[in-house]
C-alpha cells in the first residue's frame, strides 16, 4: 500500500509503523508542520512537557523501564540544545532514544536564522548516530534506520534533524517503508565465539575465587534469566554495578551487593581478592575500579560485551567475548550446565569445597561491615536517610519502580532498595544528571500507569526539573516523590568534608529553600513534610495507600544533614581501600 | 609509535566530521589527515596519521568501527606499506641562488613547477621524512611558503583495503 503524504505526516506515520505509542515533546516554529500532523491522528500520543530536557529524560525513563526506544520531538535552536543533556545522559548509559529535532528550512541553514542551531554538530559527541533529512522522500527510510541503530548492538540515542521545508504540508510524496534495512557498515554483535565461550567456562569452573560482575548491558539485553540460572548453577557470588541493579535479585544470598565507589564492603573485597572475574555488560568504569593499576591484582578477566571497544579499554581481558549479553549468557549457561552435570563425584566434591572456602571468606567480610552498620536509632536522633529508603522499601513491598536523581540519595537508594527485578531501578549512572529523577519517573509511569512509581530525590536535584510537576497534573501521574532533604548539595558537601577540610564552598542554601509542601500543593498535588523519625513510616504508608492512588504525593523528609555515604573508595587506591565511616579507614596500600 | 590508519567510510555528508570529532573527543592526536572519494563513489578513503601505543592503537580502531558510517579500517604500519606525501615549496631565488635551488630539487627528485623572477616553486613527492630532509637541507631562510598534502598510503602486495 502506498500513500501520498506530506513530510510531516510521513514522519508520524513512520513512528506509528515502528510501533511508537507515545512521544514526549515541545512545539516551536520549525516543528509546527509536524505538530499539525500529530493533531490529525490518534495512534501516537504526545506528552507536552515544560522543558525539553525533561522530555528526553521522560523518554529515557520510558525506554529503561520498557526496553523499547523512547521518542522525543523538539523544535530547532533552543528546543534542540535543551535536549542535549538528556541525549548525553542516554548516551552514557546506552539507552535507545530517537530524538527528532526540527530544523530551520534548508534554504536558511547556515544563515544564522532565527532559532537555528547546527543540531547534528552540537549533538555529535553524545549520539550513537545522527541523520539530517534532505528531502521528504527519505523520511521513511531514515526513521527505519534510526530505530534499527538505536535499538541494536550497544543501544544509544539517535538524532534525526528535520528541516521545516521537508515537512511542508503542501508537498506530497509517496510513503514507501523499506521492508528491510541493510547497512554494510553496521553489523551489531550476536553470539559469542564458541572457542572463547569454552575457554571462559573452563576458567569459571576451575577458579578458586570467582566473582560475576554484571552491569547495565545485562539489563539492556534482557538477559536476567540466563544470568540467574548461571549464577545458581555455579553457586558463585555476583555483584552488580549501579546500572546492573536488579539483573540479579538484590535480596538473594548469592548477591553480594553493588560494587565500586559506594559498593558494599564484601563486594569490593571479593573483587580485589578474586582470581577470576566474569564481567558481563559492564565497562570497568572509574567509579567501579578505583585505581585501575591496583585493580584486582590476581584476577584473570573474562569480559563479555557487545561493544568491542569496551573490552580491554580500562582493564585487560584475558578472555574477551564479543557478543550480545543474552546470547552469550545462554551459551555460557548451556556449557556450564553440561560441564557440571558431567562432574565425577570427586570433581563435584572438589568444586563444592572450593566454593565453600570462598563463601566462608565472603561471609566473614559480610560481618565486618554490613549495610546496617551504624544505623542504630537513638531517641531524638535526626532521620537517617538510609532509614527513609528502608521505609520506602517496606511501604512498597520492594515492588516499585524507583527513579532517582543524582547524589547521596541516589547511592542510599542503590544500597538499600534491593531490587528484585531488572528495569525497576532508573537512574543516570554514567553522566550523573541531576534533574533526571522526576521526568524519568514520569516516563515510567506513562509506560505502566498502574505500577507503583517512586522518585527518590534530593532538594538540589529536584529543583532542577520541578517545573514538570505541572506536566504531572496535566496527565494525572500518581508518582510518589521521596525527597531526602538535607538542605545542602549532600554529595558535594561530603567530598568537601572529607577532602577540603570541611569548607562548604557553595554547597549549602538552607535559609533559602522553598516550603516543598506548599510548593507541590500550588502545583495541585499532595505534600507531606516529615521531620520526626516517628512520623516517617506512617507517612510513607499513607502516601502509598489507596487514598492517594490517583495523586502525586511529595514527601519532604528532613534527614540528618551530616550523614555521609559509606563505604567510600579511597581515591587512588585499590578496591579494598575504603572509608567505612567517619572514624574508620581501611587502607592496605 | 607512529600509525597510519586507512579508513573506508560511506561518502556521506558529515561522515568526515565524525572521524575528526572522534579523535579529539577521545584525546587521540591527529598529525595529518587526507580524504577523497575512491573509485567507488559511495566510499571515501581517509588516511589519518597519529602516534599511539598498542593499547591506544587498539582503541582507535575499535572506536572507528563504532562509527556507523565506517566500513573498514587498517593500520598500514602493521605491515609492509608505501606512504607518500606531496609538498609544494615556494623558494626565494635570485640570479645567484637559482642554480642551487635547482640542484637541490634534483637531488631530492623534485620538480620546479612554477618559475617567476624572484621565486621558484618546487614539487616533491615521497615519504614524510624525505620532505622533512629537503626542508632541513634548504634551511629556513629562502623558504617563502610550504604546503603539504598529508600522508596517503597503501599496503604492499596483497594487503588490500576494499570491500
Amino acid at each position: 500500500m502506498s500513500d501520498r503524504l506530506s513530510g510531516g505526516d510521513m514522519l508520524i506515520r513512520a513512528l506509528q509503523d515502528e510501533g511508537v505509542d507515545i512521544i514526549f515533546g515541545y512545539p516551536g516554529g520549525a516543528a509546527l508542520h509536524i505538530y499539525d500532523a500529530i493533531f490529525r491522528q490518534q495512534k501516537v500520543e504526545h506528552i507536552l512537557v515544560r522543558h525539553e530536557q525533561a522530555a528526553t529524560h521522560m523518554a529515557d525513563g520510558y525506554a529503561r523501564a520498557t526496553g523499547r526506544p523512547g521518542v522525543v520531538l523538539v523544535t530547532s535552536g533552543p528546543g534542540a540544545t535543551n535536549a542535549i543533556t538528556g541525549i548525553a545522559t542516554a548516551y552514557m548509559d546506552s539507552i535507545p532514544l530517537i530524538v527528532i529535532s526540527a530544523q530551520v528550512a534548508n534554504e536558511l541553514i547556515g544563515t544564522d536564522a532565527f532559532q537555528e542551531t547546527d543540531m547534528v554538530g552540537v549533538s555529535r559527541p553524545v549520539v550513537k548516530h545522527s541523520f539530517m533529512i534532505k528531502n521528504a522522500e527519505e523520511i521513511p527510510e531514515v526513521v527505519r534506520k534510526a530505530f534499527h541503530i538505536a535499538t541494536t548492538g550497544r543501544p544509544g540515542p539517535v538524532v534525526i534533524d528535520v528541516p521545516k521545508d521537508t515537512t511542508d504540508p503542501a508537498e506530497l510524496v509517496e510513503y514507501i517503508r523499506p521492508s528491510d534495512i541493510r547497512m554494510r557498515s553496521y553489523n551489531p554483535g550476536g553470539r559469542g565465539n564458541g572457542r572463547q565461550i569454552r575457554t571462559g567456562i573452563d576458567a569459571l569452573i576451575n577458579a578458586e575465587r570467582p566473582v560475576i560482575y554484571c552491569g547495565g548491558g545485562v539489563v539492556q539485553s534482557n538477559a536476567s534469566e540466563p544470568l540467574r540460572e548461571l549464577v545458581r548453577a555455579l553457586n558463585v557470588p555476583i555483584t552488580n554495578t549501579l546500572m546492573g541493579l536488579g539483573a540479579f535479585p538484590g535480596g538473594d544470598p548469592l548477591c553480594i551487593g553493588m560494587l565500586g565507589m559506594h559498593g558494599t564492603y564484601e563486594s569490593n573485597m571479593a573483587m580485589h581478592e578474586a582470581d577470576l572475574i566474569l564481567a558481563i555488560g559492564a565497562r570497568f568504569d572509574d567509579r567501579v575500579t578505583n585505581n585501575p593499576v591496583k585493580f584486582s591484582p590476581q584476577a584473570q578477566v573474562i569480559h563479555v560485551d557487545v561493544d568491542p571497544a569496551s573490552i580491554s579499554k580500562i582493564i585487560e581481558a584475558q578472555i574477551p567475548i564479543v557478543g550480545d549479553a543474552l546470547m552469550v549468557l545462554e551459551q555460557l549457561l548451556e556449557g556450564t550446565k553440561a560441564q557440571i552435570a558431567s562432574f565425577t563425584k570427586a570433581e563435584k566434591l572438589t568444586y563444592d569445597e572450593r566454593n565453600d572456602r570462598w563463601w566462608k571468606q565472603i561471609n566473614e567480610w559480610r560481618c565486618v561491615h554490613g549495610l546496617d552498620h551504624g544505623l542504630q536509632v537513638e531517641p531524638d536522633m535526626p532521620i537517617l536517610p538510609q532509614l527513609a529508603i528502608q521505609g520506602l522499601y517496606k511501604a512498597t513491598n520492594g515492588d516499585a519502580y524507583v527513579a532517582s536523581d543524582v547524589g547521596q540519595h541516589q547511592m542510599f537508594a542503590a544500597q538499600y532498595y534491593h531490587f528484585p527485578e531488572p528495569r525497576r531501578w532508573i537512574n543516570s549512572g554514567g553522566l550523573g544528571t541531576m534533574g533526571f529523577g522526576l521526568p524519568a519517573a514520569m516516563g515510567v509511569q506513562m509506560a505502566f500507569p498502574d505500577a507503583i512509581v517512586a522518585c527518590v530525590t534530593g532538594e538540589g536535584s529536584f529543583m532542577m526539573n520541578m517545573q514538570e510537576l505541572s506536566t504531572c497534573l496535566q496527565y494525572g501521574l500518581p508518582i510518589k516523590v521521596l525527597n531526602l532533604n538535607n538542605q545542602a548539595l549532600g554529595m558535594v558537601k561530603q567530598w568537601q568534608d572529607m577532602q577540603y577540610g570541611g569548607r562548604h564552598s557553595h554547597s549549602t542554601y538552607s535559609d533559602s529553600l522553598p516550603d516543598f509542601k506548599t510548593l507541590v500543593e500550588a502545583f495541585g498535588h499532595v505534600g507531606y513534610k516529615v521531620s520526626e523519625a516517628a512520623d516517617l513510616e506512617p507517612t510513607l504508608e499513607e502516601a502509598f495507600s489507596e487514598k492517594h492512588k490517583q495523586n502525586l504525593v511529595f514527601i519532604d523528609v528532613w534527614v540528618d544533614p551530616h550523614e555521609h555515604v559509606y563505604p567510600m573508595a579511597i581515591k587512588g587506591g585499590s578496591m579494598r581501600d575504603m572509608v567505612l565511616n567517619k572514624s574508620t579507614r581501611q587502607e592496605t596500600t | 609509535m607512529r600509525r597510519i590508519y586507512a579508513v573506508l567510510i560511506e561518502n556521506e555528508a558529515g561522515a568526515l566530521s565524525r572521524v575528526v570529532g572522534l579523535f579529539s573527543q577521545r584525546n587521540f592526536n591527529i598529525e595529518s589527515l587526507t580524504v577523497a572519494p575512491t573509485e567507488d563513489e559511495t566510499l571515501s578513503r581517509i588516511t589519518v596519521t597519529t602516534a599511539a601505543d598498542t593499547g591506544m592503537a587498539e582503541q582507535i580502531i575499535k572506536q572507528l568501527y563504532k562509527l556507523v558510517e565506517v566500513v573498514k579500517v587498517m593500520d598500514l604500519c602493521e605491515g609492509d606499506h608505501i606512504e607518500r606525501e606531496l609538498m609544494l615549496v615556494k623558494v626565494k631565488t635570485d640570479t645567484v641562488t637559482r642554480q642551487e635551488v635547482k640542484r637541490m630539487a634534483d637531488i631530492f627528485r623534485g620538480q620546479i613547477v612554477d618559475v617567476t623572477e624572484d621565486a621558484y616553486t618546487v614539487q616533491l613527492v615521497g615519504p614524510s621524512e624525505k620532505l622533512d630532509a629537503y626542508l632541513r637541507a634548504m634551511g629556513k631562510k629562502p623558504i617563502l611558503e610550504v604546503v603539504r598534502s598529508g600522508v596517503s598510503g597503501i599496503g604492499r602486495g596483497n594487503r588490500v583495503l576494499a570491500i
